[in-house]
């Protein structure tokens, strides 16, 4: 427990915990002070904003309340009229150097800066000069980076650091021509960028972005194509903070309903795909297990992680399962069983998958996961752009039933498929199902507690007929590094490792709505640090109210085994749902002029 | 562009003079800069490798502190203090006068690779103001008309070498 | 210089420092006396003199003694800084104390025959003092050096910086040898009751800063010298490490034992290479005699010193960028609280000392405090070197006890203006600082009356402008200067400075109105305030200063589009006087841009106004003076 001091803000006294921020500190007391560089967890060592500022008496100048720490008897004027000043003159300078195009930009609605402005009543166009030189990269496929919008806060430096360990962002020349970026100012395509998106759900303004993916729908709807969706498990966990809901409300049937009113052909819940990942990674795994193949076998769900371990441990890929993920797997299952059980041209389906990554829209392109020529999935949304698909639909989401997923053919689910959307629900789910291909009965109680919750690093062990297994399960890079690390030395002692590559696992993915206390007056103060558990408790929810949480036991899974793959790893499985990896991905590979980005 | 394995094993030798030393970053950036003349992106990632500094640390500092740089620089590289003995002094003219003579701007290398010119903050010679340092020679009380002199004498002296 | 064999000899306890002291202290003494039966030649080896081909002139001399075979009766070397640098550079003979100035290579051959071998003093190299037209033959009887007071510079120009023995023999060590005898405590309130202050720019007391890291528990702490000097126009630092690196390094094991640190570490700009030479001899002698390092004279005290580099960053200068920039990071500043001493280099306690805080350190603990502080004002105590160059006359080094007035400065000791045109201002502080005017010449220098003055002391450059120099762009050029060197972090100062500077090229270029003076105060104020470090605080001083002095200045440039002094080139414009002009085209084939046109002797020649880029080249190019600025 830290020590209790006594503070006043604006003479006014208050109790609060020694050394906290004032921003923080003052949070507590019921203030909000403007700010856009603050980081979580009291990290705020940048201070670089200057749009915290506050007086603090014996202090010659302002101090940044941000990084300032709170002491008994400290006396703090947010009012004081110099320090309004200050704070509008930050937030004017910053939107000198800032092209604001507010009508076009992506970010309206959700940017900080706008908000910030607005508060502290900035005058418009009152210093006007030069602006920093802008690059901008829409080459990925998952980020689009916009230098033109960037206030040069750092938090997606700090971001990148924590989801990816090292970190492919940071600060480079000097003065007025700093910048933030990757290494020589290049796209994110050219370096070993993850294309996580953790760096986008923190930017305050529209700088970093998903890549817009809406307009390929458009085309495919305008092609007359058959356009099958699909929602990933994380969505339904987040998708309606788009719409004001509450962070924790569960809206897996109205997103049912509002997929139904978007003019798909069909729409399912990729929980099928999960089930159906576990069916083949569960018995990958025994399989492996058996044989003593090196161990750990590592998970391979996620596209960042995927991406981290080919650009910094190549030689560990031999590691990870050869399953593809469960987006993958279910566009390979629509384009080919689907399809021909239900006669459609698979040449003329469309697949859109809708998931809580930027990352997916790069898997989406790997060469590795064609099957022939065509690709498993032809459109990748995140939520966010769901969530503007939906506004522009003109559909009133207060309105929306509830409403079921589609099920023809394919699509029932199970509570395993739906806790993927969490870190340790993969290994949950293929412990399930592992559990029952080893013992040929049901593992009890369902739930594996040991892998639940949010910490970077879980260890557990079990015995399944007397044979010991270590598992373990990491979100994060800066994590998995650790037991890549582990393994490179010959010391690691799991068996079976799952990895994602957001902080959390997907209910945090890159792709997910933003969570800025700013425009969430209704949450509570502390929402940052909750959001993350207000997301998963949705998902372990509806875990528990599914009539099967075994994914082995779904009855479209058992079918789509008796009646096409056999069995799984058959070779037809193998064909579909199967991928490789690539050893061979340079870090940072010469740029060519269509790998550079645009600059002005 | 691939390195070639001498210039590795410099680089690899200059990382390895400073392996007990705490933040060792800009020693090692400072004798890279000396023995190499300049810190290309792909020494970068040696440096990385052997230090487990992530790239984009090291190329924010070599983009933050003038003294590294990203390309060659010329054979000889001409420094104008502009500090402010020298501003007053006419320190402004001089380094005009050096651009307009190369072609090039501050910051800048001539084609031929022989001449980049540098503004340098206060060289603290400001007795013997304004200063003109080329490759560490400092002339003193330099003139307009000292200008294309100091120029043809390193051409002169390019073509001895 | 051939290395004496003594400094290889480990000086194992204070006994045995004491006998070496007193050898090197009485050939030091014999050596300026002329009782060792020698005569000694030194040199100025300071960067100025130096580039005046100082090292060429030792060369010649040494070739010179050897022609003669004077090899034992004669010895030459370097010395740091005289100071007087636009007279230099200075050879100096003793035991007779002449000294002789402005002299070239050519010159050695007559400094030996004549005066070594002939015992007559060459006389045309004497400084002649301005106002008597006499000939001065001593150092200390010029004008420059007699109002002077040597506590920061002690040495500097006297010993040989590459010799530690010449080091020792100056009263080198003396306080480290006290210190060790006093408890910490007493160290630090020694330099407390001493009262004094950080050199460097805003005078913290220096006992209150090593107080906060005594006070702070923790198993390692750091000393950093703070030799990044930045201030355009500033060079003590620099003379002081290249003239008494010794003493510098005594004063951060002074710091280290007082406030229990063993590792301290040189912060010093690679734009200074001699100095950075210099600093690492004296280091490796200072470990080869076994005062630093291990349990030094069997005390118990470890300490060691390494050397970082400054990479051309003004912003490193401040302190907490300096940290950031000795951890091998880009240098942003980081927010205070925490302080330094508190949480700084790698996390643990830390001070941070200016090079001349560092160098009058000996001098209190070998003097003591007492009559450190008798020398000074009430609050600031010693004495401060300045900088001083511009149109001054006499252009040097000056080391001044505080409270001296700024007339003396100028006119007693830099001989007034140059060319005796008008005094117009003079900038301390630098970049951070601000002007003090005709009105404020009996201004004592100390911390706390330039601050009264809007200005402050700064790191001690002192630049005097004339009339000549326009006041508005002399804020420009301080604002460029800024602009260029922040380091981007904070808004206030990345994007505030920018905008600055742009409202100061508008004014500057005639496209300004009065609305944006309102700007350029509003602004400055809110980055004095507002911005995250000290560069980013003070970087508007020169704004505010000149246009709370030079307001009218302003006025008439925005108002009536007009610098009177000249500078601004978008405001002035060039004539020819058809009454005066021969007619010769000297004019025309010396303009860059063919914007002179005429017919010799038949028509005078006349300025396109559109094609002048008014480079003033024709204005010198006319012999006759018929070329005008308007």
């Amino acid at each position: 427990m830290a020590n209790k001091v006594t503070i006043y803000i604006e003479n006014h006294p208050y109790i609060v915990d020694e050394g906290m921020s004032i921003l923080e500190a003052a949070k507590t007391c019921g203030f909000n002070i403007p700010n856009l560089c603050h980081w979580r967890d009291h990290k705020c060592s940048l201070a670089s904003c200057r749009v915290c500022l506050v007086h603090v008496d014996g202090e010659k100048r302002l101090v940044p309340s941000c990084a300032y720490p709170v002491r008994d008897g400290l006396h703090i004027s947010i009012t004081d009229p110099a320090a309004v000043a200050a704070r509008r003159t930050s937030v004017e300078l910053l939107l000198s150097n800032h092209y604001y195009n507010c009508q076009a930009c992506r970010k309206n609605g959700h940017c900080e800066l706008l908000e910030v402005a607005r508060e502290v009543g900035a005058r418009p166009e009152l210093y006007v000069g030069k602006k920093t030189q802008t690059t901008i990269d829409e080459i990925a496929p998952g980020i689009v980076r916009d230098t033109s919008k960037c206030i040069l806060c750092g938090k997606c430096i700090e971001a990148c650091k924590d989801a990816q360990g090292i970190g492919i962002l940071g600060f480079q020349n000097r003065g007025f021509n700093t910048i933030v970026g990757p290494v020589e100012n290049r796209s994110f395509a050219t370096v070993p960028c993850i294309q996580c998106g953790q760096c986008t759900i923190v930017c305050p303004t529209g700088a970093l972005m998903e890549h817009n993916d809406l307009p390929k729908l458009d085309q495919a709807f305008q092609e007359k194509k058959v356009v099958i969706a699909f929602v990933a498990p994380a969505v339904r966990a987040a998708i309606g903070e788009e719409f004001g809901e509450r962070i924790g409300t569960n809206c897996t049937k109205k997103l049912a309903a509002a997929m139904h009113r978007l003019g798909f052909y069909r729409c399912f819940d990729l929980n099928f795909g999960a089930d159906l990942t576990i069916m083949e990674e569960a018995t990958e795994f025994v399989k492996r297990f058996a044989q003593r193949a090196p161990k750990p076998m590592m998970t391979s769900c996620s596209p960042g992680w995927i991406n981290y371990i080919e650009y910094n441990y190549p030689e560990l890929i031999p590691h990870l399962s050869t399953c593809k993920s469960p987006q993958q797997m279910m566009g390979a299952i629509i384009k080919s069983y689907y399809a021909e059980k239900n006669g459609i041209d698979k040449a003329n389906i469309c697949v859109v998958s809708v998931v809580p990554c930027t990352a997916k829209k790069y898997e989406r392109s790997r060469p590795e996961e064609k099957v022939g020529s065509l690709d498993d999935v032809d459109v990748v949304l995140t939520t966010r752009e769901l969530g503007q698909l939906i506004r522009r639909s003109g559909i009133v989401w207060n309105r929306l039933p509830d409403e079921d997923f589609d099920h023809d053919l394919i699509g029932e689910n199970t509570g395993a498929g739906v806790i993927f959307g969490v870190t340790g629900g993969v290994m949950e789910a293929a412990i399930r199902t592992a559990y029952h291909i080893m013992t040929n009965e049901e593992m009890e109680p369902v739930v594996f507690a040991p892998v639940r919750g949010l910490e970077g690093i879980k260890e557990a062990s079990l015995s399944i007929n007397g044979i010991k297994i270590e598992i373990a399960v990491c979100s994060g890079m800066k994590n998995a590094k650790v037991i890549l690390d582990q393994v490179k030395a010959g010391t690691c002692k799991y068996d079976f490792v799952e990895v994602m590559g957001c902080p959390g696992g997907c209910i945090n993915g890159g792709g997910q709505p933003y969570v800025f206390p700013v425009f969430l007056p209704n949450e509570d103060p502390d929402i940052w640090y909750t959001y993350r558990e207000k997301r998963a408790k949705i998902l372990y929810d509806e875990d528990k109210g599914k009539p099967i949480r075994r994914s082995h036991l779904n009855p479209d899974i058992q079918k789509l085994y008796k009646d096409y793959l056999i069995s799984a790893g058959s070779p037809l499985a193998e064909k579909l749902l199967h991928t490789s990896y690539n050893n061979k991905r340079e870090c940072y590979p010469d740029p060519t002029p269509e790998t550079t980005p645009l600059t002005k | 562009m691939k390195l070639r394995k001498e210039a590795i094993d410099i680089v690899i030798d200059i990382c390895d003079r400073y392996k007990d030393e705490p933040s060792p970053l800009m020693l090692i950036l400072s004798d890279v800069q000396k023995e190499y003349g300049y810190i290309p992106l792909e020494v970068q990632e040696i440096i990385s490798a052997k230090t487990g500094i992530p790239v984009s640390d090291i190329y924010g500092v070599v983009t933050f502190y003038n003294f590294f740089s990203l390309e060659p620089k010329g054979k000889y590289v001409i420094g104008v203090c502009i500090g402010t003995a020298c501003y007053v002094k006419g320190g402004q003219n001089i380094i005009d006068k050096f651009g307009e003579m190369l072609k090039i701007k501050p910051g800048q290398t001539t084609e031929d690779g022989l001449f980049s010119l540098d503004d340098l903050r206060c060289l603290g010679a400001c007795g013997i103001a304004p200063a003109v340092s080329i490759n560490g020679k400092v002339y003193p009380k330099v003139t307009l008309a000292q200008v294309p002199q100091i120029i043809q004498e390193y051409r002169e002296k390019s073509k001895e070498e | 210089m051939p290395r004496k064999a003594t400094t290889d000899v480990k000086i194992k306890d204070t006994k045995a420092l004491d006998k070496r002291l007193d050898e090197a202290t009485k050939k030091l003494e014999e050596k300026f006396s002329g009782k060792d039966g020698k005569r000694h030649i030194v040199i100025c080896g300071g960067t100025g003199c130096l580039s005046s081909n100082s090292q060429l002139i030792h060369d010649e001399l040494l070739k010179e003694i050897k022609a003669h075979k004077l090899e034992d009766k004669v010895t030459v070397n370097l010395v740091g800084c005289f100071g007087f640098c636009s007279q230099g550079p200075f050879v100096k003979i003793y035991p007779e104390d002449t000294l002789y100035h402005g002299v070239k290579p050519e010159d050695a051959k007559r400094i030996i025959e004549e005066d070594l071998i002939g015992n007559k003093i060459v006389e045309d190299l004497l400084y002649v003092d301005p106002a008597t037209k006499k000939r001065v033959t001593r150092q200390d009887d010029i004008n420059f050096y007699k109002k002077q007071v040597r506590i920061a510079l002690y040495g500097c120009g006297t010993i040989n910086p590459e010799d530690i023995d010449e080091a020792l023999g100056y009263d080198g060590m003396k306080a480290f040898r006290r210190a060790l005898t006093m408890k910490p405590q007493e160290v630090i309130d020694e330099i407390g009751k001493a009262g004094l202050r950080g050199r460097g720019g805003a005078g913290f007391p220096t006992g209150r800063k090593w107080q906060f890291a005594l006070d702070q528990k923790s198993d390692v702490k750091y000393v950093v010298c703070n030799g990044d000097e930045g201030d355009p126009g500033a060079f003590m630092d620099r003379s002081i490490l290249e003239g008494n690196p010794v003493a510098v390094i005594e004063g951060m094991m002074i710091a280290g034992y007082a406030i229990g640190a063993t590792q301290g570490y040189f912060y010093i700009r690679a734009e200074y290479p001699i100095a950075c030479h210099r600093v690492e001899t004296a280091l490796k002698e200072l470990r080869q005699c076994g005062l630093l390092g291990k349990n030094i004279l069997n005390s118990g005290f470890d300490f060691d010193i390494g050397i970082r580099y400054g990479a051309g960053a003004f912003v490193c200068g401040e302190e907490t960028a300096l940290l950031n920039s000795i951890e091998g990071k880009r240098g942003m500043p980081r927010p205070k609280p925490p302080f330094p001493a508190v949480k700084g280099l790698w996390g643990k306690p830390t001070i941070i000392n200016n090079v001349e805080t560092l160098a009058n350190v000996p001098y209190i603990l070998r003097e003591g405090w007492e009559k450190f502080a008798k020398i000074g004002t009430e609050k600031s105590k010693g004495t401060k070197v300045f900088a001083l160059g511009g149109k001054v006359k006499n252009v040097g080094l000056v080391e001044v006890p505080m409270g001296t007035t700024l007339r003396t400065l100028i006119y007693d000791i830099g001989g007034g203006i140059q060319n005796d045109k008008m005094f117009q201002a003079i900038q301390t502080g630098g970049p951070s600082g601000g002007c003090l005017t005709i009105d404020e010449l009996d201004v004592p220098i100390d911390y706390d009356s330039l601050v009264a003055h809007g200005s402050m002391m700064g790191s001690g450059g002192a630049i005097v402008m004339d009339e000549d120099n326009c006041m508005v762009d002399v804020a420009k050029f301080y604002m460029q200067f800024i602009c260029d060197e922040s380091c981007g972090k904070c808004s206030q100062c990345r994007i505030g400075t920018k905008r600055l500077l742009e409202i100061m090229d508008k004014i500057t270029s005639g496209r300004a109105t009065l609305s944006d003076i309102d700007k350029l105060h509003e602004l400055a104020q809110s980055i004095q305030v507002g911005a995250l470090c000290g560069l980013g605080q003070t970087a508007a001083n020169p704004i505010i200063s000149t246009l709370e002095k030079f307001h009218d200045v302003y006025i008439r440039h925005i108002v009536d589009k007009k610098c009177d002094a000249g500078i601004c080139k978008d405001l002035i414009s060039y004539h020819i006087d058809p009454e005066k002009c021969k007619k010769c085209s000297l004019c025309a084939r010396s303009c860059p841009v063919n914007a002179i046109s005429g017919v010799v002797g038949k028509e005078a020649f006349k300025i396109d106004q559109t094609k002048c880029i008014k480079c003033g080249t024709c204005v010198a190019g006319c012999k006759f003076g018929a070329i005008y600025k308007e």
